[in-house]
């Protein structure tokens, strides 16, 4: 097996990135707090109510992560239509160029664990998601979609601004804040399981396939053959000429 | 015009009743109150109680345990039952008429034809509509049969109480008699829904007074409820509302946190997710509500609050999956097959790679000796 050409292609960007992990961020302070304000902890206290303010405090830092996941998720939807080739909404559709070929691939040696028995597959690879990623992606957001319009849903009732105000028609839809409150609840669960999934993945096709899955997230780069690139075929272009052209002094001597 | 030459006026009838005006004001200024409306508003309604002739209501009972009426009759202020609801407007009701059989179905009738248009609908109870309604048959007919003859001409309805407003107890799952509450069956006319089980009787005389003085619905929100006394939740006006925000809380009934009066969260307060007005007007004329007694809230007002986790304990029930089934323990043991999976997935991919990686390994190797500096 000769040497493997790699180059670095900058694929997410770092509107990306800061999205990305603005976004962890305030789902994992989401959840702990979420958590405990379901089933708050009991506190050995003595002194007078007024002294302490654990369940406020608590639901305001929730509160103010939830106001961090609205923005992203707001900027995020816009940088789906401006954004580079990876970061748009086209990269979350399961279907386009190629993509049958890199679903196959993917189910079946990473999902299955085929062993791979070809040299050379890294045109089955996709570069930004895969397509069974993008999907997963695709299904998240949905999910964060859902824990926006819930919580601020059972926000809004007692705002005064205009902005988790525009939420209150949620709860109506889902039979009242019981409902409103079991769909939040449930879905949490729901995003505590893609992260799983998620973060072992990740760090799965950083160890598998050694493109710099994991640190993508945090330089922009990953690796890229560079037969992928058009500067390869260019150059291929240029030798197959140089090949085919005649060689002019060997004829005349 | 030409009906209130022939009707007596709720003045009239109240003065005639042998209340004094000074009752008649006092009770006035108590219902602008509990509709939370400015003093000028006194005026108003004293003025259109004084002018307006009595509007007739039918008051229907279905599915229901009647605890309507008993909240209504025992509110506040005696004029409430004496005058709108005994002796004035109400032209039928089961439980309080006094005609019973043919005599009540053509005194009924005939407010129906003679008030078309006019008169108000109040629907106490549920309405079933499995096995073509005869669940709940009034005079020989079913109760979906009664609903849609008596709100074809009326000019509003009142769903009074969680049966009416919510289907309550009896749509609990699995609901054996498809009880259905009003909105879902009448569509074409104004509905107010006044849930609770019952309501407080203070919000039933605040809501018919309304639609009685002002001859409109009062100002509803998305829902249908009153905005006056549906628009806060219990916990919002939760005397230890306090102690939720600091974060002390009953752990259970028998504990030092209860004896001090601390929050009722854990031990299954509904307050937080209950819109109703139990902690500002209380019950029994202001005595006292569930959670000043030491119990939290019930949830009563809440639509499906039969089926929605248990009574005394803080979980989130996911339906479908059994009594047991709550989100936490559904995803705690989803989460740890995931975790499980996760790991068998790791290890497998480990082995079945191992080949792959060791070339590609070695090929790094190789590339490294082969390096210049
Ligand atoms: C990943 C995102 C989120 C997670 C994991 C999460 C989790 C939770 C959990 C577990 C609860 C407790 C539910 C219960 O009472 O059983 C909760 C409550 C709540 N969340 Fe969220 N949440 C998220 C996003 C949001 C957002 C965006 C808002 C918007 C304002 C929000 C507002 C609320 C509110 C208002 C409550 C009820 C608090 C109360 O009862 O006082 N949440 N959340
Ligand atoms: S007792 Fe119930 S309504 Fe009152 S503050 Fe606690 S949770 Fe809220
Ligand atoms: S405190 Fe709750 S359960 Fe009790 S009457 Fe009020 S709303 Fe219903």
């Amino acid at each position: 097996m000769g040497t493997k050409l790699y180059k670095r292609v900058y694929v997410w960007e770092f509107p990306v990135r800061l999205f990305h992990w603005l976004n962890a961020a305030a789902i994992l302070v989401l959840v702990v707090t979420g958590l405990f304000i379901g089933d708050p902890l009991a506190l050995m206290e003595n002194d007078e109510a007024y002294k302490t303010f654990v369940m406020g405090t608590v639901r305001y830092v929730h509160f103010v992560a939830a106001y961090v996941l609205l923005v992203v998720f707001l900027l995020r939807i816009y940088w789906g239509f401006v954004g580079n080739k990876y970061a748009r909404w086209k990269n979350f559709l399961p279907f386009g160029k190629n993509k049958a070929k890199k679903l196959g691939h993917v189910i079946k040696h990473d999902i299955l664990l085929v062993p791979e028995k070809k040299e050379d597959y890294y045109h089955e690879l996709s570069i930004g998601h895969n397509p069974v990623a993008s999907t997963a992606y695709l299904i998240f957001f949905v999910l964060l979609a859902v824990m926006v319009l819930t919580g601020f849903g059972l926000y809004s009732q007692n705002a005064s601004w205009w902005l988790p105000k525009l939420f209150s028609w949620v709860p109506p839809l889902l039979g009242g804040d019981f409902g409103t409150r079991l769909v939040h609840h449930t879905t949490m669960w729901l995003i505590i399981l893609f992260i799983i999934v998620h973060v072992y993945l990740v760090i799965y096709h950083d160890v598998v396939e050694a493109r710099g899955e994991v640190s993508s997230m945090i330089s922009g780069y990953k690796f890229a053959r560079w037969e992928r690139f058009r500067s390869f075929v260019r150059r291929k272009e240029k030798i197959r000429k140089i090949l085919e052209e005649p060689v002019e002094e060997e004829m005349m001597s | 015009m030409a009906i209130q030459s022939t009707r007596e006026t709720y003045y009239e009838a109240i003065i005639n009743q042998g209340y004094t005006r000074r009752d008649f004001m006092k009770f006035v200024t108590f219902m602008a109150a509990y509709l939370g409306l400015k003093n000028s508003a006194i005026g108003q309604i004293a003025k259109a109680l004084e002018t307006t002739p009595r509007v007739p209501i039918i008051w229907e009972h279905y599915q229901e345990c009647t605890c309507c009426s008993e909240s209504f009759i025992r509110s506040d202020h005696p004029i409430v039952a004496d005058i709108i609801l005994d002796k004035v407007s109400l032209d039928y009701t089961e439980t309080l008429m006094v005609a019973a059989g043919e005599q009540a179905e053509a005194a009924k009738h005939e407010t129906m034809k003679k008030y078309h248009g006019e008169y108000i609908l109040c629907v106490e109870g549920s309405v079933p509509l499995g096995s073509d309604g005869v669940y709940c048959c009034i005079a020989g007919r079913t109760a979906i049969d009664q609903l849609k003859e008596a709100a074809e001409g009326a000019k509003a309805i009142i769903a009074w109480g969680s049966c009416a407003s919510n289907g309550c107890v009896q749509s609990a799952k699995p609901n054996p008699t498809t009880a259905t509450p009003i909105h879902k069956i009448i569509k074409d006319k104004p509905i107010i829904r006044v849930p609770g089980c019952p309501p407080i009787g203070e919000v039933m005389a605040g809501v018919i007074v309304h639609v009685l003085a002002f001859g409109k619905l009062p100002e509803l929100d998305s829902m249908n409820r009153p905005k006056a006394f549906y628009s806060k939740r219990v916990h919002d006006s939760c005397y230890r509302r306090a102690y939720y925000d600091a974060g002390l809380f009953v752990e259970s009934f028998d504990d030092p946190n209860a004896k001090k009066g601390y929050c009722l969260y854990k031990v299954g307060c509904k307050g937080p997710m209950t819109y109703n007005a139990c902690g500002v007007i209380k019950w029994n004329n202001g005595v006292s509500y569930p959670i000043q007694s030491g119990h939290g809230c019930f949830g009563c007002s809440e639509d499906n609050f039969w089926d929605n986790g248990p009574i005394y304990e803080r979980l989130t029930n996911v339906p479908g999956f059994g009594i047991e089934a709550n989100a936490d323990k559904l995803g705690k043991v989803a989460a740890g097959a995931l975790a499980v999976g996760v790991g068998v997935h790791a290890v497998a991919a480990a082995l079945s790679k191992r080949k792959e990686m060791r070339k590609r390994r070695k090929a790094g190797q190789a590339n490294l000796q082969d390096i210049e500096n």
